[in-house]
């Protein structure tokens, strides 16, 4: 055990540092330089000026704003609305929609922007175009290409999460807790209000603030919606900083370490909030039986809403992807539509080269990527938490940090890094392995600690007393031991790095490109039909690979 | 005054099947009686009491609280939990983290139909919580009390709506040894002096046997046995009863025949043995003779002139401080005895068991249900700590 000891975390901890730590100093002293690689360097401050000086930025940082916030607040009031719905009142059919509310979760952002375009759109929308026929209307009701459209694109994708998150809130808060303020003389509307609310708001607070945060760092439906409706935000800012000709590296950098500020603040505020609340909590480690409020008559509304969200938001976007990939050209549901229905798109996919060559990149990123993250982080793991050396928590705090990085500062770091760095990397998939590897490694971390926790300190010890080396303990002990952690780590990182869009798009070219990224251009050049067929093979491949990873791993007799 | 006849209330288990909780239960708690529901954990006393606060809906039945139905099957009648005139305190507690002590307690008020002057409010909360020991904490955060604050708490804001009846739901088992045998007697002293009608629901028989006036042992849905607890505890009328309340030896064995009123002669392992009897038992049929530890009694020498003595050998003997818990063989039998602890025993020694014939009682041998805290050596009544929970 003796060299191992000392080694592993020394090599871990300069892994971390090269992957974590390392891009955000460029970026820095990128920011503060004229120009990229410089054969001397002198230090300016050009690019702040560039950057903040002008009052175009400041519109920027109010779209950001108010993009931000909007789909938040939305995201969080449908969320917590569903989420109470489902876990505490008696609304019919309620069971059933817990899994269809999860569902979006499979809709990559690109595709959901690109549907929701199909849907909205002032000019050919179909939602648009059935309310104009049925209510008689002479122009669109609704255009997605506005900050409204932005904000409810954006806060539709995040539902699921704010469910997710609003549903576990509810399941850990003690029913009695309502039960007692029911005994205390107060109905259903006044225990909502002065008790399950009023408990909830530490939480929610938490879940507002994740939620703020990821919109803000959200690029998919800036770069779809946005650009197209000249509505720039802070994330477009810095992608048309790099996008423009010759890239602006300098001012690019300078944008980005504002947002990654922000976001870190964001970040910060919000562990700092939810130790907080834990502090906070009553906890009666009891198996809670949740309580349900009779909604009366009222629950069919609860129903009515519940169907309409399944319908329009779950529903439709997967429908209208799937119909416009059987169409040559873009085409209103209707009769003469139906017999323009033929394979024509994706018999195309087959012979287009550069959709193999895109299937490929995502395919292997996303399974090197998972692998690769998730050994690192079961490592990682071990030595923060078993090892007992000194200072080992750092490696924590390392393995955390790319949580507080938004995707495309991370893609302009890299830039920055590798244009530069003697590893001839830059235009390959291994700078976007790198990137995935070092995006993913916060969830990484939480899957590989949650289970490393578990193994017990004497299973190690008796495999050392065995006679198995540190390495062959690790390797025939701990590891077996940590893979249903490691499996759900895996397929998670699998699954966001398959369809990753905000960091790809700074670092994938020609060769390195992935399917986001393909489906982003083509949509770009007005394939509309081509890119559904595209979505739509992206989704089953996703499907497929994870039901397979699902059976493969229950066979041999791990639970995720 | 509560009243509850006939409560019927299932739920659908893991498989659908459907458990009757409570099944057919009747009772009556009389005007400022402290009435205990006790027995194991899932033998639906926590039930009947949710029933009757309103918490859950029965399936049928009815059930009648201060001289207003506020359930029945027969006329679908139906108040919600928050109309009755009920105080309740939780397992939990269940105060609210997010107020203060004094909010806490004067949310039933702020909440309720009738409107309170501040003045008013101020002073029903004063005088709640001084009900309970807790003047003075008023601005306090109620999560900065300690567990046992936090019960009287709990208490306060059940009493200071002044309800008709008071419902308890194990209000004690979330507090430490100590802290809870004092809690039981403050908890006693404030339901006499206010003599309101409590309904207790417990699996601790310490406290339904120190706190009641009234005990009903449950036991898979119905109640067993009804009585003061001194008569639950002196004349158990069943096997489970007796196996529940206190520790208790058990010997099986066969009736052999009656001798006069309430009296009769058991065969069993051990010999001949004489006992009381709660029913006719009909001879011949399987019985189980219960003694408790205390009634035992035991003799160096062969004792004569009296009845029920067994020679035994002495397996262990524990000092407890209070006295010494000795385990006697008797054949294929165990007893365990309490003994003052001026008696000089050692493992090994040949004693002679007296088992008083005043103290066996003669009871239908029965399948029991499996459930934790119904074996003699858990139901330790001198240490807590080896109790189930």
């Amino acid at each position: 055990m003796r060299d191992p000891a000392l080694l592993i975390p020394l090599v871990g901890a300069a892994l971390l540092i090269y992957l974590a730590v390392l891009p955000l100093f460029v970026l820095v002293l990128g920011s503060f330089q004229v120009e990229v690689a410089p054969r001397q360097f002198a230090l300016t401050l050009q690019n702040y000026l560039a950057a903040y000086a002008s009052p175009y930025t400041y519109s920027t940082f109010r779209n950001s704003l108010v993009f931000a916030s909007g789909s938040a607040l939305l995201a969080f009031a449908l969320g917590t609305t569903l989420a109470w719905l489902v876990e505490r009142t008696n609304t019919p059919l309620r069971l059933v929609f817990i899994p269809i509310a999860v569902v979006p979760l499979i809709l990559p952002g690109v595709l959901e922007s690109i549907a929701w375009i199909f849907l909205l759109s002032p000019k050919f929308g179909y939602l648009n175009v059935a309310l104009m026929s049925l209510l008689g209307l002479e122009s669109a009701p609704f255009n997605v290409f506005s900050i409204g459209g932005m904000i409810w694109v954006q806060a539709v994708g995040q539902v699921p999460l704010a469910f997710l998150m609003m549903v576990a809130a509810f399941k850990s808060m003690d029913p009695s807790l309502e039960e007692s303020a029911m005994m205390s003389g107060a109905g259903t509307w006044q225990t909502l209000r002065r008790v399950t609310l009023r408990l909830l708001m530490p939480t929610s607070a938490s879940v507002l603030l994740i939620l703020l945060v990821r919109s803000l760092e959200a690029f998919e439906i800036p770069a779809l919606i946005g650009i197209p409706a000249r509505i720039f935000v802070y994330t477009s800012e810095i992608f048309l900083a790099y996008n423009e000709y010759p890239p602006d590296y300098g001012r690019g950098a300078a944008l980005a370490i504002g947002l990654l500020l922000l976001s870190a603040a964001g970040v910060w505020l919000y562990t700092r909030g939810t130790r907080e609340s834990e502090r906070f909590q009553t906890v009666t480690g009891k198996a809670f039986r949740p309580r349900q409020f009779d909604l009366g008559l009222w629950r069919w509304a609860g129903f009515g809403f519940l169907a309409l969200y399944f319908v329009v938001v779950v529903l439709l976007p997967f429908l209208v992807l799937l119909w416009a990939s059987f169409l040559p050209f873009f085409a209103t549901p209707n009769l003469q539509a139906l017999k323009l229905l033929s394979f024509d798109n994706y018999n195309y996919l087959f012979q287009f080269a550069p959709f193999s060559g895109a299937m490929k990149n995502s395919i292997i990123l996303a399974f090197l990527s998972g692998s690769v993250a998730m050994l690192l982080t079961s490592l990682i793991a071990w030595i923060v938490y078993k090892s007992h050396l000194p200072g080992a928590w750092a490696l924590d705090f390392l393995a955390f940090l790319p949580v507080a990085v938004p995707g495309i500062v991370l893609g302009m770091a890299l830039i920055l890094l590798y244009v530069a760095f003697p590893l001839p990397i830059y235009g390959t998939i291994w700078l976007l392995l790198i990137a995935y590897v070092t995006k993913y490694l916060p969830y990484g971390m939480r899957a590989a600690s949650g289970s490393i926790i578990q193994v017990h300190r004497e299973l190690e010890e008796a495999a050392a007393a065995s006679g198995a080396s540190w390495w062959q303990t690790f390797k025939r002990v701990t590891l077996p031991l940590l893979r249903p952690g490691f499996v759900a780590g895996w397929i998670y990182i699998f699954i966001v790095s398959f369809r990753e869009f905000s960091t790809s798009i700074l670092l994938a070219t020609g060769e390195s490109r992935v399917l986001s990224i393909l489906l982003f251009t083509m949509f770009e050049q007005g394939q509309v039909t081509v890119v559904a067929a595209i979505g739509v093979v992206m989704i089953l491949t996703l499907l497929t690979i994870v039901a397979v990873f699902y059976k493969v791993s229950g066979r041999v007799g791990i639970q995720p | 005054m509560i009243e509850v006849t006939s409560l019927v209330k299932t739920f659908s288990d893991r498989h659908s099947d459907r458990v009757k909780a409570v099944d057919h239960v009747s009772f009556k708690i009389e005007e400022g009686r402290f009435y205990t529901l006790l027995g194991p954990s899932g033998c639906g006393k926590t039930t009947t009491l949710r029933c009757i606060a309103g918490l859950e809906k029965p399936d049928s039945g009815e059930v009648e609280v201060a001289g207003t139905m506020v359930y029945s099957s027969t006329t679908g009648a139906f108040v919600p939990a928050y109309r009755r005139a009920i105080g309740m305190v939780f397992q939990s507690y269940a105060i609210w983290p997010h107020l203060t002590v004094f909010e806490n307690v004067a949310f039933p008020l702020r909440v309720g139909k009738q409107r309170y002057s501040a003045e008013e409010m101020r002073r029903k909360v004063q005088n709640a919580l001084e009900l309970v020991e807790l003047g003075g904490l008023e601005s306090r955060m109620a999560t900065q009390l300690s567990g046992g604050q936090q019960q009287r708490l709990a208490l306060a804001r059940a009493l200071v709506r002044e309800p008709q009846v008071l419902l308890l739901d194990e209000p004690l088992s979330n507090l430490d040894a100590k802290l809870r045998e004092r809690m039981r007697v403050e908890l006693r002293e404030l339901q006499r002096r206010l003599r309101i009608t409590t309904l207790y629901v417990t699996h601790d028989q310490i406290e339904a046997l120190s706190m009641s006036n009234v005990i009903a042992v449950m036991s898979a849905g119905v109640i067993v046995q009804e009585g003061p607890p001194r008569e639950i505890y002196m004349h158990p009328k069943t096997q489970f009863v007796a196996q529940f309340i206190g520790s208790t030896n058990q010997l099986a064995g066969r009736m052999r025949g009656l001798q006069g009123e309430g009296a009769c002669q058991v065969e069993t392992d051990v010999g001949k043995l004489s006992c009381g009897m709660a029913k006719d038992i009909p001879v011949g049929s399987e019985v189980v003779v219960v003694v408790r530890p205390e009634n035992v009694i035991l003799h160096t020498g062969k004792p004569s002139g009296v009845e029920n003595v067994v020679e035994g050998k002495v397996t262990t003997v524990m000092f407890l401080g209070e006295y010494l818990d000795c385990t006697i063989e008797l054949g294929r039998n165990v007893v365990r005895t309490h003994q003052p602890h001026s008696l000089q025993l050692r493992r090994g020694d040949a004693v002679w068991v007296e088992l008083p014939s005043s103290g066996c009682l003669a009871l239908s041998a029965e399948e029991l249900p499996i459930a934790g805290g119904i074996q003699p050596d858990t139901s330790d009544t001198k240490n807590p700590r080896l109790q189930p929970d």
